[in-house]
């Protein structure tokens, strides 16, 4: 069968099933279930009411259990279990994670991730979506400080590789030390520090996304309030921080937070970069140690990880329905 | 206080659309100065100079004998109402109406005093720790106007501050406007309105705009008496001035013009001997004219088309020809049952406005200038 009747086919057999399912479970909690012709039709009637919403949302609602509830449920009871998954070890798993230094340090890393790059990526978001908005080539400059969003993470951490290459013919760092007289250093290999060098990459790709979103919200704000606080006799810095950005406080708070579960699920920048070595381990990247290798261990790694997403989720979700 | 002067005052936008030209203005400490015209005449824009919201393309701005053209809106002392409030979303109505103060580095004591004073003033008082957003139309223009009276400035600015407020509202607010005028006495009021009556009942003088320029200045009756201008008399009142083709037929202290189907008008408008046979127009204003009995002279015949009863006063409308506004008569008490008729309309004398060229006959050359012009 060529593959064009196939996916003919499918469609035809998704969409008849579907409606099929619609019609026919109506048709037996109309007729058969609740029948509105005997003593009690009213009652009857009622009764298929209350029924029927649940009737017609039961296949979404089992798609939805069946990829995303389950997943976390079965994950976490994957989690009580060792590498091979025979044996039951109950919360073993996690008294190891917490007993493992490299673990603690993945820990540490990701929270000075969550606390370095939203707000570094949002406050340079802020201030370009600012700087550029009367300028003439203004959109220019946006289009090229958007533009790192479209390249994959491994992508852009090959170009920081070579910015920050050991080699002074390649990497500019090292080149700008060359021209100073200093011998060249790998930046990915200082303690600590190391961490702002890679966090910084995030940072490179996500200011343009809170530059777009931001500049919308700027343009957003009635100009009169602006005029109104010229007349006033506040400067420039007063009118943009006491006038415009309490005005775009929630979409602020809606960048900050959408790039700061980007980057608790961010992996690929530290694995390209060291590898989790010199200490820059963070905890997707630790899981990435375990998988495949003790399933136990890294499902509670991912466990812990979606324990930690789920309050700046719920926020999120919150501040953008309160937006509209 | 303060007075205003300018002089030649231009706008133009990037060089080449001239929006305002040649405006010549001396307003006086005290006035309540209203700019009026169509939509589009630039009445906001010259505000907006004023303010020093929009730069100045030529002439000059000069406040208390200083010019100002390039000094920052904030020091020119002067404040600003708008038309949509604009006031801070995130600040309460305290806050909003201190901001100007803290900006420029005043005591708390100072601002907490100068807040509630304003407050008591617009009865703002149980509203202070309110966000905008929890307040009515009217209570948020009582805010726009407090933030203005708090900073205390030489002269007000409002810029169509009426128009987002419904009917009730407006009339209640307009008249708190008129009594915040009389409670200082010696500040300066520019206001930007397109609606006529707010102009006639607020104004000491009116300032109509039109063709880029100032078309006429004067006291509300001055303008609504002797308009210099058939565009100023037809903006002027509602409903507009009738006006009608004629030809000047005798000349002297008194003016006898002779109209269409036998009309006749005799106008107080002076003539000369010179304007014998002078194609002008005879203007009569809808609340002047009156039903003129048998034998007597009438400036219009006509038949009725609509009626509208406004309970007080009637309007006749009469049939007119396509394309041409239909003569329009303003009668005391209810005349429903004209409809069809056939009306002669007469008037007095001293109601019947003479232009000539667009232009009245009581302002031509050699006529004398009007006061306070």
């Amino acid at each position: 069968m060529s593959p064009i009747i196939q996916g003919i086919l499918t469609i035809i057999i998704g969409v008849g099933g579907c409606i099929t399912y619609f019609y026919a479970s109506n048709w037996v909690l109309d007729h058969l279930i609740f029948p509105a012709r005997t003593d009690d039709r009213g009652r009857n009637i009622n009764r298929a009411t209350m029924v029927r919403p649940w009737l017609f949302l039961f296949p979404a609602i089992f798609a939805l259990g069946l990829y995303l509830v389950y997943p976390v449920v079965g994950s976490f009871y994957r989690s009580l279990f060792n590498r091979s998954g025979e044996e039951f070890i109950g919360l073993g798993n996690y008294y190891y994670l917490f007993a493992e230094d490299g673990f603690r340090v993945a820990v540490f890393n990701n929270f000075l991730w969550i606390l370095f790059v939203p707000a570094a990526a949002t406050f340079f978001g802020l201030i370009i979506a600012e700087l550029t908005d009367k300028l003439s080539w203004g959109n220019l400059a946006k289009s090229l400080i958007f533009m790192p969003m479209a390249i994959s993470f491994v992508g852009a951490s090959l170009i920081w590789k070579f910015v920050y290459a050991n080699d002074p013919d390649i990497g500019i760092i090292n080149a700008v030390r060359d021209s100073m007289g200093l011998s060249p250093i790998d930046v990915l290999q200082i303690p600590f520090w190391n961490n702002f060098f890679i966090m910084f990459i995030m940072v490179w790709m996500q200011t343009g996304f809170a530059m777009v979103i931001l500049s919308a919200a700027l343009r957003g704000i009635p100009e009169e309030t602006v005029e109104a606080s010229i007349l006033d006799g506040a400067n420039p810095f007063q009118i943009f921080f006491r006038i415009k950005v309490p005005q775009i406080r929630s979409t602020i708070i809606v960048v900050w937070t959408t790039i700061t579960f980007l980057t608790l699920k961010i992996f690929d920048i530290v694995y390209t970069m060291t590898g989790g070595n010199f200490d820059t381990e963070i905890l997707p990247s630790y899981m990435m140690d375990y998988m495949f290798r003790d399933d136990g261990r890294a499902t509670a790694v991912a466990f812990v990880i979606m324990l930690i997403v789920l309050p700046v989720m719920i926020w999120n979700i919150r501040q953008a329905q309160r937006e509209a | 206080m303060a007075t205003l002067k300018l002089t030649d005052v231009g706008k133009t936008y990037g060089g080449t659309v001239e929006v305002l030209k040649h405006i010549n203005l001396d307003i006086k400490e005290g006035e309540l100065i209203v700019f009026v015209g169509p939509s589009g005449c630039g009445k906001s824009t010259l505000l907006r100079m004023i303010a020093g919201l929009e730069k100045i393309s030529a002439g000059t701005l000069e406040i208390d004998g200083d010019v100002v053209n390039d000094v920052p809106p904030a020091q020119r002392g002067i404040a600003m109402v708008f038309q949509s409030y604009a006031l801070y979303p995130h600040m309460t109505v305290r806050e909003n109406m201190s901001f100007a103060l803290k900006i420029a580095k005043q005591s708390k004591d100072e601002i907490d005093a100068a807040v509630d004073r304003a407050a008591k003033m617009l009865q703002l008082e149980d509203y202070l720790d309110r966000l905008p957003k929890a307040l009515s139309g009217g209570q948020r223009q009582r805010v726009a106007i407090g933030r203005s009276i708090v900073r205390d400035p030489k002269v007000y600015l409002f810029d169509e501050p009426l128009s987002n407020l419904d009917a009730a509202l407006r009339v209640a607010t307009r008249i708190e406007i008129a009594q915040l005028k009389e409670k200082m006495p010696e500040r300066t009021m520019i206001y930007v309105t397109h609606d006529q009556v707010e102009a006639m009942t607020l104004a000491t003088r009116i300032v109509v705009l039109a063709n880029k320029g100032v078309a006429q200045v004067g006291t509300p009756l001055e303008l609504y008496e002797r308009p210099n201008s058939e565009f100023v008399a037809q903006f002027i009142g509602s409903p507009s001035m009738n006006l009608l083709k004629g030809e000047v037929v005798s000349t002297g202290a008194q003016t006898r013009v002779h109209l269409g189907n036998d009309g006749v008008a005799f106008s107080d408008y002076p003539t000369t001997e010179a304007d014998q046979g002078l194609q002008v127009k005879v203007g009569v204003r809808p609340e002047d004219c009156r039903i003129a009995k048998d034998g007597d002279f009438y400036f219009y015949e006509g038949k009725v088309d609509i009626t509208e009863a406004l309970g007080e006063v009637t309007l006749l409308y009469f049939e007119a020809e396509m394309g041409q506004d239909p003569v329009i008569a303003k009668l005391p008490g209810v005349h429903s049952n004209m409809r069809g008729q056939t009306v002669r309309l007469t008037t007095e004398s001293d109601k019947v406005h003479l232009f000539a060229d667009g232009v009245s006959l009581h302002y031509r050359e050699g006529t004398p200038e009007p006061e306070n012009a």
